[in-house]
């Protein structure tokens, strides 16, 4: 009874509706049925809907089915306008996060910090060489990162994340805009690359749910001006890296892609190098299935993943994890897989010219037997490193940072970031890093680090087109609003870079006596009782116990042998 | 008073003896390889064969002990002082005149005063040092958390090794000892055989005959 009503009611509700659209559309009742009508609009909106005799694929959209996204596209912009049409909120998240904002709240020092505000031991500072610097920006014409960048949704930048094409890039100088027709001569990509014109429409309708390492790498990969510059634990060599060289990200392993770990959350990434998960708050109190949160080892392998080679083994390798981090034992050496990275950049002797014009120098011979520069005029002298051995510190993850204006005492080897932790914290693990070595420019008088201006063609100012501390120094600390005492000098410093990425197999991680040994890998680290490494007091006072026994027993033998010897001739 | 050799030591008593040995050996060879003192063999095989050995050994002084007090062994063990200045005088005078040892083994004694003393103070104070630093020092995983600093474990790891040392010297010590008098062999046999040569009256030389523990006349 109650079905047959059901499909009564269900009837009439038809009718009165498919007559109401007729009306409205003013079309004769007579001529279409008003299940038709219906049907009509249905078709309409599903008129691309995929078919059971399709192929299934993975995503629920086909982008390139999509009206909007057939361009014609002018600029990046226009292609974000057309992506919002639909992901009206999708822009509101890209700008709270880092990757927009060039800017990190670190809660736990009160530092304000991101590329916008710091200064590295690399390049220096983004301000008053936006366009070059922007150009790995999430978005479009950031030209003064003095303030922030405006709230206009259209300038976030989509593709760069979500292009599958393989075709989309930005140009390293177009504050990041992508290179489009015509494309100027000798512009380059931000990886370095000539540029070429980018298809915007191939480009919107390829996009993909999560980005992928080639999205992630195209900047990541190139930080700090080349390829594995700037943290020596992520370079080109990750788009296809052996086992070797990484044991998650290679195909021929768990061939994981970035965003595996750093899982995101409306658009923001777990993990930073501000605030490093050293330690896994909550690898503890997860159910089964819940959404990790944080990009960190233990919140797959857990804090007791060892097995062997042999039960005992195993439960001492896990007795490490609640003082040594995975990472070191896990990656006993970054730069792997014939990419260096930089280790020492002095800009100290940048501008010097040959017959008035810059030179560059290249004597590092990289393994592929790639010559990579040594001086160049523009940026002074630099070291290089393939397989380096980490510098292992105390860590709890938080790094404090010498900010523009906080005073330093040139005498000593400057820390730009120091590493926060140490052995009486529980948070804290034996970590590694790269030291960056770098000499910088800073105000001789004021005794602060000094911004430098060495973009800018055209400007009268930028050091890599003019050559003159001088003038560079003065143009970037009037830009950032500096007080400049107009004179300076260069100061010595280390940079410290968490090395995480570049695990390699479980049987090159260090062996026991990399530093269970005497001027082992972790020499410099105290806090932590490591047998093996040197003796300590009860194995001296122990050694003299046994050497006064072993001496006692000799004497006696002695006087023993004599003493017969007496009797025999008695 | 006739001596006579008499089956001193049992099976067991010869078997706990010879694997401590063998054991003690080898936590010598792979501690002195963790503490650094030499490089033979990978660290991780030396952890391993120090732990199973160290396991090993404790479960054989379990052993040990339980026979030892159901056996009435124990007794053998207690330290006493009559005779010890006679012992202590020939080992730092006598011995370099040619003189016989003052002590006669018995059958309920077969330490002298001063050996009792000194495997007393092994067993009750460098054994459990050992054992116990040890088991803490295997267990690190389980209070480790609550040592920041490392203060425990290096307190703990230094008993340890100090702990290892002493005994090292009592090895030495207990080594030397047996060239002294008859001779290493003749000391050595008897932990081999288990027949030592013992004083006996005539009845516990007809005790010992008729429980089938002496050893017939060679001559």
């Amino acid at each position: 009874m109650k079905l047959r009503t059901l499909r009564v009611t269900a009837f009439v509700s038809a009718v009165v509706l498919g007559a109401g659209g007729a009306f409205a559309q003013s079309t004769p009742a007579g001529e279409e049925t008003p299940a038709a009508g219906a049907m009509s609009i249905a078709s309409d909106l599903a008129a691309k809907a995929a078919h059971m005799s399709d192929p299934v694929v993975e995503s629920t959209a086909d982008h390139s089915k999509f009206d909007v996204l057939k361009g014609p596209f002018k600029s990046g912009p226009e292609v974000t306008a057309a992506c919002l049409s639909c992901h009206t909120e999708a822009s509101n998240q890209v700008m709270h996060s880092v990757h927009w904002k060039w800017e990190y709240q670190n809660e736990s020092t009160g530092q304000t910090l991101g590329k916008a505000h710091e200064l590295n031991a690399f390049c220096g500072n983004v301000a008053s060489n936006e366009v070059r610097c922007t150009s790995c920006h999430t978005g479009y014409d950031w030209e003064d990162v003095r303030a922030p960048m405006p709230d206009d949704p259209t300038k976030v930048d989509c593709l760069v994340c979500h292009d599958t094409s393989g075709q989309y890039a930005k140009q390293d100088n177009l504050a990041g805009n992508p290179p489009l027709e015509p494309v100027a001569e000798k512009a380059k990509t931000i990886t370095g690359k000539a540029a070429w014109a980018v298809d915007l429409i191939k480009a919107a309708q390829s996009v993909g749910p999560e980005p992928s390492r080639e999205n992630c790498g195209n900047c990541h990969f190139y930080g700090g001006g080349g390829d594995n510059v700037k943290h020596g634990d992520l370079s080109s060599a990750l788009f296809d890296p052996t086992p070797h060289v990484d044991v998650h990200m290679s195909k021929d392993g768990a061939n994981m892609q970035c965003a595996d770990c750093h899982v995101s959350d409306k658009h923001v990434f777990a993990g930073s190098r501000y605030e490093t998960d050293v330690v896994d708050p909550h690898a503890g109190d997860m159910k089964p299935g819940q959404p990790r949160e944080v990009a960190s080892c233990t919140s797959c392998h857990t804090d007791a993943p060892h097995k062997g080679p042999n039960p005992i083994l195993g439960m001492k390798l896990n007795d490490h994890t609640d003082r040594v981090a995975c990472q070191t034992c896990h990656i006993p050496e970054f730069a792997k897989g014939g990419v260096a990275t930089k280790t020492v950049w002095d800009w100290s002797t940048a501008g010097k010219l040959k017959d008035g014009k810059p030179y560059s120098e290249e004597e590092f011979v990289q393994s592929d037997g790639k010559h990579l520069h040594t001086y160049l005029s523009t940026k002074g002298d630099f070291e290089w490193g393939e397989n380096v051995t980490p510098y292992y510190a105390w860590s709890n993850g938080v790094m404090t940072y010498t900010l523009p204006e906080t005073e330093i005492d040139p005498t000593q080897t400057l820390e730009i970031n120091s590493i926060g932790g140490g052995a009486e914290d529980p948070n804290s693990r034996i970590f590694p890093f790269k030291r960056m070595i770098g000499k910088q420019a800073y105000d001789a008088e004021r005794k602060v680090l000094a911004y430098n201006n060495v973009y800018g063609p055209g400007n009268g100012t930028a050091l890599w087109s003019y050559f003159d501390w001088e003038k560079s120094l003065k143009a970037g600390m009037d830009y950032a609003g500096v007080e400049y005492s107009g004179k300076f000098d260069f100061v010595s410093t280390y940079m410290y870079w968490p090395i995480t990425h570049m695990v390699g197999p479980e049987d090159e991680a260090l062996k026991c006596d990399s530093c269970h040994a005497k001027d082992g890998r972790l020499a410099n680290i105290a806090g932590v009782y490591m047998p093996g490494s040197g003796i300590g007091i009860g194995g001296k006072l122990g050694l003299v116990i046994f050497l006064l026994a072993a001496l006692g027993v000799a004497g006696h033998g002695v006087l023993r042998l004599f003493g017969k010897k007496g009797a025999h001739h008695g | 008073m006739a001596e006579r050799y008499v089956k001193v030591y049992t099976r067991f008593n010869r078997v706990w003896h010879w694997s401590q040995m063998v054991s003690i050996m080898l936590l010598f060879f792979t501690g002195a390889r963790l503490l650094g003192l030499h490089q033979i063999g990978p660290f991780g095989l030396a952890v391993t064969v120090h732990t199973v050995v160290a396991l090993a050994l404790l479960l054989l002084w379990a052993f040990a002990t339980f026979w030892l007090f159901t056996t009435e062994g124990w007794k053998q063990f207690i330290p006493r002082i009559a005779g010890f200045a006679k012992v202590a005088r020939f080992y730092a005078y006598g011995v370099f005149k040619g003189e016989e040892h003052p002590y006669h083994k018995t059958y309920e004694r077969r330490h002298n005063p001063l050996q009792a003393a000194a495997y007393f103070a092994l067993k009750m104070a460098l054994f459990p040092a050992i054992w116990i630093s040890g088991l803490l020092y295997l267990t690190y995983g389980v209070w480790g958390a609550n040592d920041l600093g490392s203060a425990m474990l290096t307190l703990i790891a230094n008993i340890h090794v100090l702990a290892a040392f002493a005994i090292a010297s009592f090895v030495v010590v207990h080594i030397y000892l047996l060239t002294i008098g008859h001779g290493f062999r003749e000391h050595v046999r008897p932990m081999i055989t288990g027949y030592d040569k013992i004083d006996l009256c005539p009845e516990g030389e007809a005790y010992f005959a008729k429980q089938g523990k002496l050893k017939p006349l060679e001559d």
